[in-house]
């Protein structure tokens, strides 16, 4: 038989393996970075109805956080105000500012403002505000630095693997009860050694592990 | 020059000494018939593969090709409008992709078998039927693949039984049997596949150096990877075939145990005995034999390669074929004994209920074709009746599908609590897509068979031609007993 492959032809297998193997890393990097949640959900930041400016509100006045989401620590759907909690003040504060046109509109035909939904659990897993926030998980954990924020974006990734780094080193993340809705707060050196720990078995922080925990 | 001893130095009494003590000469069987030669080892086969393509390959393997279409239509149907469209629904949740899966992964068992065990156990006859044995053991498991990977539902999510790290920060339930046959059927297919390949290599270059059209040059140019006959080449593949015996032998037991480890690591009445995994191999293996047996005999007409694959490695199949079933037959019974002498109620209920309950037809039809059909090997007669044994051969083949229907559906449709028994029957879908796998199946087999060697022709020429015996002419008793005759 006469030669019919010239000699280059040695290196072809090293090369479709190298090149199938460099494709392959390539789409897993690619899949990794851009089809989990923290490239797809992470940096949401959708133009509001009204220009409500969080760190204007909780920053430089102060409100609690369940001054208007008034039922995250007894639901666990944590609410979204109605028009009637902006009318408590704005009745009487910058009441001809122009932001506040469609707040005004709402409270007069009824209709509420249809602010845009920003952090969405899927359908598939169940969430409980309440029981978070009463066991020492800040809002912080989850939303990042409202408190600082002029319009409200998605801060953390909430993928599965982000649960899960809370619910199986709680103590890690754990917070006094008392300082969850203090988005400033920072962990004292003692709390770190023992304090939280000594709140995960007191408070009896059990946080599920299995499927069914959230998934139900 | 030296003196050399010959008989005529030798004192006669001592002579007859000699010849009283010589054993007995028993010429070794001759493992291909009518004492052909090399040559015509490879026109033989290679021809099959270089001849003008006969019309009835184009026939059967359109009509294959087009029987395939049924799986690849149910699947489409399948994926597009949910698993609704397979007759599961509790408490049957294991139906007919579970029986198919097994049922396909067990007739992959003769082929490694045949090339890893008997290769080590130096059984001669292995040569003229495991390269066949080989690809349908690699085309059984592709068939077999198709139906757990759909049955996890969501095919598409299908990666997350591999454990790849993911941002969901979960592994795989490693605790589960069905998470170690992913690994054990990935592992069987990986190297039966390369077991086979591997093999071919030198064939290939045969093939290579024959070739004549352009295509066919670079087809097995490629495909040999440059394979040149060479001293060193040999010795690194006989190395290479020497590890990847041993590495698929432990394979041959390890696949099919861990397969009924997917029944027997349940608490299920029926599923949770420990005669499963011994059972399942002897069970694999008898229906592997089946289907080589069913798909040797028509071959061997076809391509007339009697003088290769003989009478006696039909007979030495019906032999395996007979003990394996025998084996099954024996796990049967055990089965009732341990299930009456176990005294546990659910169980004996169990296996009453499989003998005699709602499914008691397909049980006598396991019993019939496992059981009874291949005893008829004893008979010398019948395992020389070609059709015969290739009618039994299908007996066996319908049998281990009833079999594994029988394990799979009758523990589910009765179970603990009787308001929930059910009756578990296919749809449609289900048994098209079932059809469609034999197709596939026959489909790619035609490919093999049109494209590549179809007997590992190097192996033929070592071991089952007395010409390969470099001292052939001081053993006389090696040589072929009859002079060549032209047929």
């Amino acid at each position: 038989m006469s030669n019919i492959f010239p000699k280059v032809a040695n290196k072809v297998p090293g090369w479709i393996m190298l090149g199938i193997s460099l494709k392959v890393l390539a789409i897993v990097a690619a899949i990794y970075y851009y089809m989990t949640p923290s490239y797809t959900r992470a940096g949401y930041q959708p133009v509001q109805p009204v220009p409500f400016d969080h760190s204007l509100h909780v920053g430089q006045v102060g409100l609690d956080c369940r001054y208007c989401h008034s039922f995250v620590d007894r639901s666990e759907h944590s609410n979204v105000p109605s028009t009637n909690t902006c009318m408590n003040c704005h009745e009487v504060i910058q009441k001809d500012s122009p932001k506040l046109a469609p707040v005004w509109e709402s409270h007069r035909s009824g209709e509420p403002i249809e602010w845009v939904k920003i952090h969405k659990t899927p359908d598939y897993v169940y969430f409980n505000h309440s029981v978070h926030v009463n066991r020492g998980i800040s809002c912080v954990h989850c939303h990042g630095n409202v408190d600082e924020m002029e319009v409200v974006w998605h801060d953390k990734s909430l993928s599965m693997a982000f649960c899960l780094e809370c619910h199986r080193n709680p103590e890690q993340f754990i917070r006094p009860v008392e300082d969850v809705y203090d988005l400033k707060w920072e962990p004292t050196q003692e709390w770190l050694e023992t304090g939280a720990a000594e709140f995960v078995h007191n408070y009896k922080v059990l946080p599920p592990e299995s499927c069914s925990g959230c998934h139900r | 020059m030296a003196h050399q001893a010959t008989s005529a130095d030798i004192p006669a009494e001592a002579q007859a000494l000699i010849e009283e003590a010589k054993p007995v000469s028993i010429p070794r069987r001759a493992m291909v018939e009518n004492n052909r030669s090399y040559h015509w080892v490879s026109e033989k086969i290679c021809g099959i593969v270089e001849q003008k393509t006969p019309m009835w390959w184009w026939l059967a393997t359109g009509i294959s090709g087009f029987v395939a279409l049924y799986t690849l239509f149910g699947l489409v149907y399948l994926v597009s409008t949910g698993v609704g469209v397979w007759g599961l629904a509790n408490p049957v949740n294991w139906g007919w992709a579970i029986v198919n899966f097994v049922f396909w992964i067990g007739i992959g068992h003769a082929g490694t078998l045949i090339s890893a065990i008997l290769c080590l156990l130096k059984q001669r006859w292995r040569t003229a039927v495991n390269r066949t044995a080989e690809a349908m053991t690699i085309f059984a498991v592709v068939c077999a693949g198709i139906f757990p990977l759909f049955h996890v539902g969501r095919v598409w999510f299908a990666w997350w039984l591999f454990p790849l790290p993911n941002a969901n920060w979960i592994w795989p339930n490693f605790r589960s049997p069905l998470e170690w046959d992913v690994f054990a059927v990935s592992t069987y297919f990986t190297v039966s596949l390369l077991f086979w390949y591997m093999g071919m290599v030198p064939d290939l270059g045969l093939l290579r150096d024959r070739a004549k059209e352009t295509w066919r040059k670079y087809f097995y140019g490629v495909l040999a990877m440059g394979w040149r006959n060479s001293v060193k080449h040999w010795k690194n593949y006989e190395m290479a075939y020497l590890v990847l015996a041993g590495l698929s032998t432990p394979l041959v037991l390890s696949v099919h145990t861990i397969v009924s480890f997917d029944f027997a690591a349940s608490i299920l009445p029926g599923w949770h005995t420990t005669i499963f995994p011994p059972y399942f191999v002897a069970g694999a293996i008898f229906s592997g034999f089946g289907m080589v047996l069913t798909l040797m005999i028509p071959l061997r007409s076809i391509f007339k390669l009697q003088d290769i694959i003989t009478q006696y490695h039909i007979d030495c199949m019906c032999k395996i074929t007979l003990a394996t079933g025998s084996m099954v037959g024996y796990a049967y019974a055990m089965e009732f004994f341990i299930a009456w002498y176990g005294a546990n109620s659910y169980e004996a209920f169990a296996f009453v209920n499989r003998a005699f309950g709602q499914y008691w037809w397909a049980y006598w039809i396991m019993i019939a074709c496992n059981v009874i059909s291949p005893q008829l090997f004893w008979f010398n007669g019948i395992r020389n009746n070609t059709t015969l044994v290739w009618v039994i051969s299908l007996f066996v083949n319908v049998g281990m599908w009833f079999e594994r229907f029988v394990i799979t559906v009758t523990s589910l449709a009765n179970d603990f609590l009787p308001s929930s028994w059910g009756y578990y029957s296919p749809t449609l879908v289900d048994i098209y897509t079932y059809i469609g796998t034999f197709g596939l199946f026959t489909f790619l087999f035609l490919l093999f068979l049109r494209f590549l060697p179809m007997i590992a022709i190097a192996e033929i020429k070592a071991l089952s031609l007395p010409q390969a015996d470099p001292h052939n002419e001081d053993h006389p008793q090696n040589a072929n007993p009859q002079p060549a005759e032209d047929k």
